[in-house]
């Protein structure tokens, strides 16, 4: 079979809902499996795991057969080189954070070798914890154990479901760094799981995107935030596009971290942890920006770009319309009046002006 | 100062049942958690049956199954030479049906809290189910453990209308405490029936106290 992917075949029904997929999804890097609550992310997960057994189906990694239909293979849960890290971290009070660890070091099987105790404890910091009962752990602690106990089992393929849903805010941005330095060291190939898109905005590198049980869209994170619609996923999410620049500098003085987008040099409120070099992800929300026709002059707003008009979208209902621009780099999307349209005289092909509120720009 | 052989019986009784119950009742227990099959509510209600049953129903029933005549009986006294009616084994072996809910039960509902999640965490560490079972779903239900044995311990000692039926009322040998008490209110020796009730009222109220204050200070919580 084919080698380097992940080959997700499957057919299950349950009574009130049915999952049915059928994709090859790269076995590098994070692949979010991205959709609303309900929509048979976990489902899917739990498949890979082992833990839900398809009616038909295929599952292989690396042309590694776990599951098959059509031979009756069918390798139990504890056979399966995955790791999974679930929502609820699921450790086990019986024994304290070392034990939890211990226990999955001694089953652990051939693989990375370098996900070892020492290698993982100071990837995520446990070291201050290892004597600790499980139980007086915060959410975020458990989830960085929970984390270090699957990596010691060295696993082919990493699976999280949700892993900081169940965390505030400030958790989540303390645990999110601690996914991208296990990425960097020990370049495992990850389906995560999540409703989140600024999560999956900041992790991922391919995504998969699930409404319904059906597979709806796939690709690279840029390419999937270009084309899909996560307005009519999640009220939450404000229609808007995700770029990728480069750190350019900061500027301590007036508080702000410009970012070179291909030559286009945005500014944002400063980020003091980004590196200049770094490359980092915006979102760019179309409610923060605004188009012109001649470069205005005397405005607060410090992000002005010149760009090409590529479409123009009405809404019916609300009277607005949904401008797409070419940058140099990327492509942005405004969000303007009807009455705007008609008194700018705008047309796709139109050379114009972006202007995108620094005040709006998040790193992600 | 009574006769103290009624009281080591009954210990006797009750440890060996626990004991017994321990190795019968964790692997039903565990089915019954984990099962969805059909004959689920019908293993339940046998398990619970001896709850609600008059003791002299059971007691009657395992009178007729143990006695040398029926099928079980004989075996037990051709393999055995020992009759299991009005003998110590009888009373174990119906001890043993007798207090079955009392370890079952605690058991069940510590498997179904700890139980599917905790094991697929195992599975997903490697574990093989028979791994995950000891290492993992037996230590989170301690409590489930300890309140499982207390209660039949406890139970076992007070038993009195099945082995009454089943076994009579034979010194060193079938006579427990609560046949003790009852002969002693019967033959008028009051001051001897008040010495062992209120010792088994003591023993049995320092025991639930225990349990439950170890329960209070260490509560073995799964989340």
């Amino acid at each position: 079979m084919c080698a380097d992917s992940l080959h997700l075949e499957i057919d299950l029904a349950r009574e009130d809902f049915s999952l049915r997929v059928d994709e090859r999804l790269p076995a590098t890097g994070v692949t979010a499996v991205f959709g609303p609550s309900g929509s048979g992310k976990s489902t899917l997960l739990r498949a890979i795991a082992g833990f839900e057994t398809p009616h038909a189906g295929h599952i292989a990694l690396d042309g590694e057969v776990w599951f098959e239909s059509e031979t009756g293979v069918d390798l139990a849960p504890h056979r399966r080189p995955v790791g999974i890290l679930f929502q609820d971290a699921r450790l086990f009070a019986h024994l304290d954070v070392r034990g939890n660890l211990d226990f999955a070091e001694r089953r652990s099987r051939d693989g990375h070798a370098s996900m070892r105790m020492d290698e993982l404890v100071d990837a995520l910091d446990l070291d201050a914890l290892l004597a600790r009962s499980v139980e007086n752990l915060s959410g975020g602690e458990r989830q960085r154990v929970a984390l270090a106990r699957t990596l010691l089992t060295r696993p082919k393929l990493l699976l999280l479901d949700e892993p900081l849903s169940a965390l505030d805010r400030e958790r989540k941005a303390e645990i999110l760094p601690y996914l991208d330095r296990v990425q960097e060291r020990f370049h495992l190939p990850t389906l995560y799981v999540s409703h989140d898109i600024d999560e999956v905005a900041h992790i991922a590198d391919h995504v998969l995107v699930l409404i319904g049980g059906r597979a709806h869209l796939r690709g690279t994170v840029l390419e999937v935030f270009e084309r899909l619609d996560v307005a009519t996923l999640e009220g939450r999410f404000e229609e808007g596009v995700l770029v990728e620049g480069q750190v350019d500098s900061h500027d301590a003085r007036l508080q702000l971290t410009h970012v070179s987008l291909a030559g286009d040099l945005l500014t944002m409120p400063m980020v003091a942890e980004l590196e200049p070099g770094r490359s980092v992800r915006l979102r760019i929300r179309a409610r923060d920006v605004a188009l012109a026709t001649l470069k205005p002059e005397a405005v607060s707003i410090r992000n002005i770009l010149p760009g090409k008009l590529k479409e123009l979208h009405s809404d019916p209902q609300s009277g607005q319309v949904e401008a797409t621009v070419r940058l140099r780099g990327a492509e942005v999307r405004a969000r303007v009046t009807r009455a705007a349209v008609e008194d700018l005289g705008l047309e796709p092909g139109m050379d114009v002006f972006v202007l995108i509120k620094s005040v709006g720009l998040a790193a992600l | 100062m009574p006769d103290l052989t009624p009281v080591w019986l009954s210990l006797a009784l009750a440890g060996l049942t626990t004991l017994l119950l321990l190795i019968l009742g964790t692997p039903l227990a565990w089915w019954l958690s984990q099962t969805h099959s059909r004959a689920r509510p019908i293993l339940e209600a046998v398990t619970a049956l001896p709850l609600v049953l008059p003791p002299t129903v059971l007691g009657f029933y395992l009178l007729i199954l143990f006695s040398p005549s029926s099928t079980i009986g004989g075996l037990w006294l051709q393999v055995t030479g020992e009759s299991l009616t009005f003998s110590f084994s009888g009373l174990v072996v119906a001890s043993v049906i007798y207090s079955l809910p009392f370890m079952v039960q605690p058991l069940q509902s510590a498997f179904e809290t700890s139980g599917r999640t905790h094991m697929e965490a195992a599975a997903s560490l490697r574990a093989s189910p028979l791994d995950a079972f000891f290492r993992v779903a037996i230590p989170l239900s301690a409590r489930g453990f300890l309140t499982a044995s207390v209660l039949t311990f406890t139970h076992t000692l007070g038993e009195f209308g099945v082995v009454l039926m089943v076994g009579g009322n034979i010194p060193g040998e079938t006579r427990v405490i609560s046949i003790a008490i009852y002969e002693h209110v019967e033959t008028l020796n009051y001051s001897d029936a008040h010495a062992m009730s209120a010792g088994l009222l003591v023993f049995a109220f320092v025991v639930l106290v225990l349990v439950y204050a170890l329960n209070r200070q260490s509560p073995i919580r799964v989340r």
